[in-house]
């Protein structure tokens, strides 16, 4: 099997790890670099728990291979938090309730930042197609769709943060 | 002495005070100041923090230093004849350790076989045969994940491939033996009866109107996003086997563990970590996770195993199988009489269903549901075939959800037969509030209810009347709109020691107090979250009853080497039992704190009166104590003759089961043309008893409603005439996305429990409980006029087509 190095920009950091030829996103991120909010949820591209952003784009980093994002730069749900204020996302899904076991929930907040990024102010159509490559087994995606529509308001507004009290 | 750790009392069954009257209200009651956040406030979860910021710790994020890894070989055969193994090639790879088969178990100690929760028996590893498509073979275990999954391909098996039996009609013939171990060549596995039968055969024969409907509940599948997993850590020098497992019941597994193994108990630890969620499917104790401790046991080094996705949906985690035929009958005013029921339950290839022992087929017979009616019979039969075990009680108080479905189908035929509406008809039949507590012709005592309310609301909130009309006029003109009604009766919260227990556990649950000198607290409890917010729910039980603020008390649950055993988190009983027991072990230190006040305060405990987080004396409020001051004296000042410490532990044996219940309407259109169900409302109106935290109870309802939708349209464990898993990978298994999710409307009426201490009934299961029934009514609802008179689940577009074009209308 084949060795590849790879440079990329994790969460504002360059990294430079060799790695196999074979290896997938997902575990570079999980094992190698040990941020392990990104989630693995199915062997089929199908659930969504391990989305991250590369090079701004929501992507499924188990569909990937690490090699393929040397040069690019990333972004999992650990950056999300700067200087201890949450991100609007984080703050929605947190006040309406978005997440119950929370396994689905760095994927989905990934998916609906890029959503958002692209799209600030979405109808809730919009938001449940943008999320739709994201499965929740848990909340039944009602109260998934108001935190998202809680963070483009919150975005919209330019209020951003609250302090992380836990 | 003052000695209040009453740890070997049992308490009163009805806390004082309380009758077996009960109001319906609708309004949450909330009696504590948003700082200390009790019952019935919409607190925020205090949880969220770590998992909004991926700092949750799943049973994959656990990493322990020389940590190996583990994988299944599986098999392609749904019944074989296992000739040889050769795991030759598989050894000789570099980073592979060991592999581990069915003669290495049994030559541990006959480990090869273990016993299911329902005390049937189930291979862990095969040595003779396989009985179902997937089932586990051998394992390897080596340096990395990737070397294990190259390693198992190189595992060479042959087989000789048997006969298959997967319709539990032919296996009822016993002409293909699913379980030759036994001694009685059968696939029979038990008879269970429940009811009179004399009493309902008589209803039967005098009945105006008899109804009869047959129906399988079709196999389904949890999918917790997180598949099952588990880190096994031996050891050798300490003989300590640590186990950080996706375990719903971390206590009952860890007995299971200890009397399977051998191993002392004292020298097993059992963590269960953040869980993504569980639903039933994190109750059983799989192969899997056996082979994953033996690997540990005998490298003397941590073994990880983590399941595939497609491996968890083609060999665990399965629910339902119920095949019904069923009949209701009622009198010449249309009221309901009686229910007889035949059901077989195909259970795979063991019976490893998480049901009570007493109870082979669960909850089934609440199956006369909210109706009054003067008999009921119910028989069931449990059989094997080539499928792997199922029977996990998935959201489901273990087989509620096969009989409500049942009855609320077989109600709803019965109403449109009689040609009455199916709402007036139900509250024609309800059960009155007035009957309370109820003795079901099946035994149950319903410890509270008030239908009618439920079912108004709900058609006061959608407004039914309107909906009506409109389905008349769209009738005329060809389009199909059904309404569809489901009065569901749901029992959970088991439960009583005298009937409930699981291989002799006793379905108790526990809590533990402990008030620190500052004020602050933690508390541990016998249960275990997997998304339900138990740390957040319990902080509040306790903030109400102590009167410290749910931000100052942690919750802890899920480590058997710190918290109270308990049998953990399923069936809707965290609420009615540990919660309870929170309840009680609080009141244990609220007795004390009392006693300390009085010495504190210089009064008698009789001049004092408890205040929202204080006691202050009668006349006086000035002169009081705060809990946290009470807490400071317990370790600085405490009374002489007393003992320091303000902490309390309670093992809570529940009195009664729960009863909760709901009323849901749902309204579709059908496409004609494509079959598509579309489900254009849905309300649903719960009734829980006292509500802890209405945002969580939300949250609780809506992700149940999405589970009862995904079997009604979507979802269903497909097998071939060979017993191949046809629907083995999420990309067959349709779970719903935000698209096909509706926008759920809710209501609530609260009817508290009498005897839980806090009024409250569990909520985790009713709706994917009640869901299903009222979208099969409200497709039949749509086509009864064409004919249609039943639509088996999942109702998918082919489906709904074939049966259009039966009746003429698609084209
Ligand atoms: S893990 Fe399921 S889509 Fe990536
Ligand atoms: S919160 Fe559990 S899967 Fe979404």
């Amino acid at each position: 099997m084949s060795r590849h190095t790879v440079n990329v920009t994790v969460n504002g950091e360059v990294v430079s790890e060799e790695v196999e030829a074979r290896m997938l996103l997902v575990h570079f991120i999980r094992e190698v670099l040990d941020l392990t909010g990104t989630h693995i949820g199915c062997d089929t591209s199908n659930c969504g728990a391990c989305t991250v952003l590369l090079n701004g784009r929501a992507v499924k980093s188990c569909t990937i291979f690490a090699a393929q994002v040397d040069g690019g730069t990333i972004e999992t749900i650990e950056a999300l938090a700067v200087d201890g204020k949450l991100h609007p996302l984080q703050e929605g899904f947190w006040e309406k309730h978005g997440l119950q076991c929370g396994y689905c929930t760095p994927g989905m907040i990934m998916s609906a930042k890029h959503l958002l990024d692209k799209n600030p102010n979405p109808t809730e159509e919009e938001i449940r197609w943008g999320i739709s490559g994201n499965l929740c087994r848990c909340t039944g995606y009602n109260k998934i769709v108001e935190a998202i529509q809680y963070a483009a308001e919150k975005i919209e507004q330019g209020d951003s943060a609250e302090e992380v009290s836990a | 002495m003052t000695q209040l750790d009453d740890r070997i009392e049992p308490h009163s069954p009805l806390p004082e005070g309380v009758s077996a009257q009960v109001e319906t209200t609708h309004d949450v009651r909330v009696t504590t100041p948003a700082k200390i956040c009790g019952v019935g406030h919409a607190m925020k979860r205090k949880e969220d923090p770590r998992f909004i910021q991926g700092k949750g710790r799943y049973i994959d994020d656990i990493k322990l230093p020389g940590m190996l890894y583990m994988d299944i070989v599986r098999s392609p055969y749904a019944h074989a004849k296992i000739k040889k193994i050769d795991a030759s090639e598989a050894l000789a790879m570099d980073g592979v350790v060991a592999v581990i088969t069915g003669e290495d178990l049994k030559a541990a100690g006959d480990l090869h076989w273990m016993p299911t929760l329902m005390s049937d028996t189930q291979m862990v590893l095969p040595i003779e045969k396989v009985v179902y498509y997937a089932q586990e073979i051998c394992v390897v275990v080596a340096t990395e994940r990737y070397i294990a999954a190259d390693a198992i391909e190189k595992v060479v098996v042959d087989y000789e491939p048997l006969e298959v039996v997967i319709d539990p009609h032919l296996a009822m013939e016993d002409k293909v033996i699913v379980r030759d171990d036994k001694e009685k060549k059968t696939n029979h596995i038990w008879h269970w009866e429940a009811g009179d039968k004399e009493a309902t055969d008589k209803v039967f024969a005098e009945a105006a109107h008899v109804v009869e409907q047959s129906m399988h509940i079709p196999r389904i599948h949890v999918v917790s996003i997180e598949t099952c997993g588990m880190v096994a850590n031996y050891n050798k020098a300490t003989e300590h086997m640590q186990m950080y497992m996706t375990s719903q019941a971390p206590h009952a597994h860890r007995t299971i563990f200890a009397m399977v193994s051998g191993l002392p108990e004292h020298k097993i630890q059992i963590i269960s970590p953040d869980i993504g969620g569980g639903f039933g499917g994190k109750v059983p104790i799989y192969p899997g996770y056996v082979c994953c401790v033996v690997a540990s046991l005998t490298l003397g080094k941590p073994v990880k195993w983590i399941e595939d996705r497609s491996e968890n949906l083609q060999a665990d985690s399965f629910a339902r199988d119920y095949h019904i035929e069923a009949e209701m009958a009622a009198d010449h005013d249309g009221k309901i009489t009686g229910l007889r029921v035949k059901t077989l339950a195909d259970c795979g290839a063991a019976d490893a269903a998480a049901n009570p022992s007493k109870f082979p087929a669960g909850m089934y017979s609440i199956c006369t549901g909210s109706y009054d009616m003067k008999a009921a019979h119910i028989a069931v039969d449990g059989v094997y075939t080539n499928k792997p075990p199922g029977g996990v009680a998935y959201r489901c108080s273990f087989r509620v959800t096969e009989a409500v479905h049942m009855v609320e189908r077989l109600t709803d035929i019965m109403a449109h037969k009689l040609g009455e509406d199916p709402a007036d008809f139900r509250l024609k039949n309800f059960i009155r509030p007035d009957q309370f507590p109820y003795k079901s012709p099946t035994g149950w005592d319903y410890d509270s209810g008030n239908y009618q309310a439920a079912l108004e609301k709900a058609m006061e909130l959608i407004d039914y009347p309107s909906l009506r009309k409109e389905q008349a006029e769209k009738r005329k003109r060809g389009e199909l709109m059904g309404i569809g009604i489901s009065s569901f009766t749901e029992v959970v919260g088991a439960g009583p020691s005298r009937d409930f227990d699981i291989l002799g556990l006793k379905m108790f649950d526990s809590a533990e107090i402990r008030i620190h000198p500052t004020g602050k607290a933690m508390a541990r409890f016998g249960t275990k979250s997997q998304g339900q917010g138990h740390e957040t729910t319990y902080a509040q039980i306790i903030a109400e009853e102590l009167g410290l603020p749910a931000e100052d008390i942690q919750i802890e649950e899920g480590d058997t080497d710190t918290a109270p055993y308990g049998l953990g988190t399923y069936a809707s009983r965290s609420t009615p039992t540990a919660g309870a027991a929170g309840v009680m072990a609080a009141r244990k230190i609220k007795a004390k704190a009392k006693k300390i006040a009085a010495h504190l305060l210089e009064v008698g405990e009789d001049d004092l009166e408890w205040n929202v987080d204080k006691f202050q004396v009668k006349g006086s409020p000035d002169q009081a104590k705060t809990i946290q001051e009470i807490a400071f004296a317990a370790y600085t000042n405490h009374p002489p003759g007393m003992q320091a410490g303000l902490e309390a532990t309670d093992y809570y044996d529940p009195p009664n089961l729960t009863f909760p219940f709901g009323s849901y309407i749902c309204v579709v259109d059908i496409d004609s043309g494509t079959g598509e169900v579309h489900v254009r409302r849905f309300v649903a109106v719960d009734d829980c008893g006292n509500i802890i935290n209405p945002l969580i109870v939300e949250g609780q309802i809506q992700g149940g409603l999405t589970q009862g939708l995904a079997p009604a349209l979507f979802e269903e464990i497909v097998y071939d005439e060979n017993g191949q898993n046809l629907t083995g990978t999420l990309a067959d298994y349709l779970v719903p996305t935000a698209v096909e999710t509706p926008k759920w409307e809710l209501g609530r009426t609260i009817t508290p429990s009498p005897h839980h201490p806090l009024g409250a009934k569990g909520v985790g299961e009713s709706a994917t409980v009640g869901a299903p029934p009222a979208i099969v009514n409200a497709v039949v609802d749509a086509m009864w006029h064409l004919g249609v008179r039943h639509v088996e689940i999942p109702m998918t577009p082919q489906r709904i087509w074939a049966l259009l074009r039966e009746h003429g209308v698609a084209d």
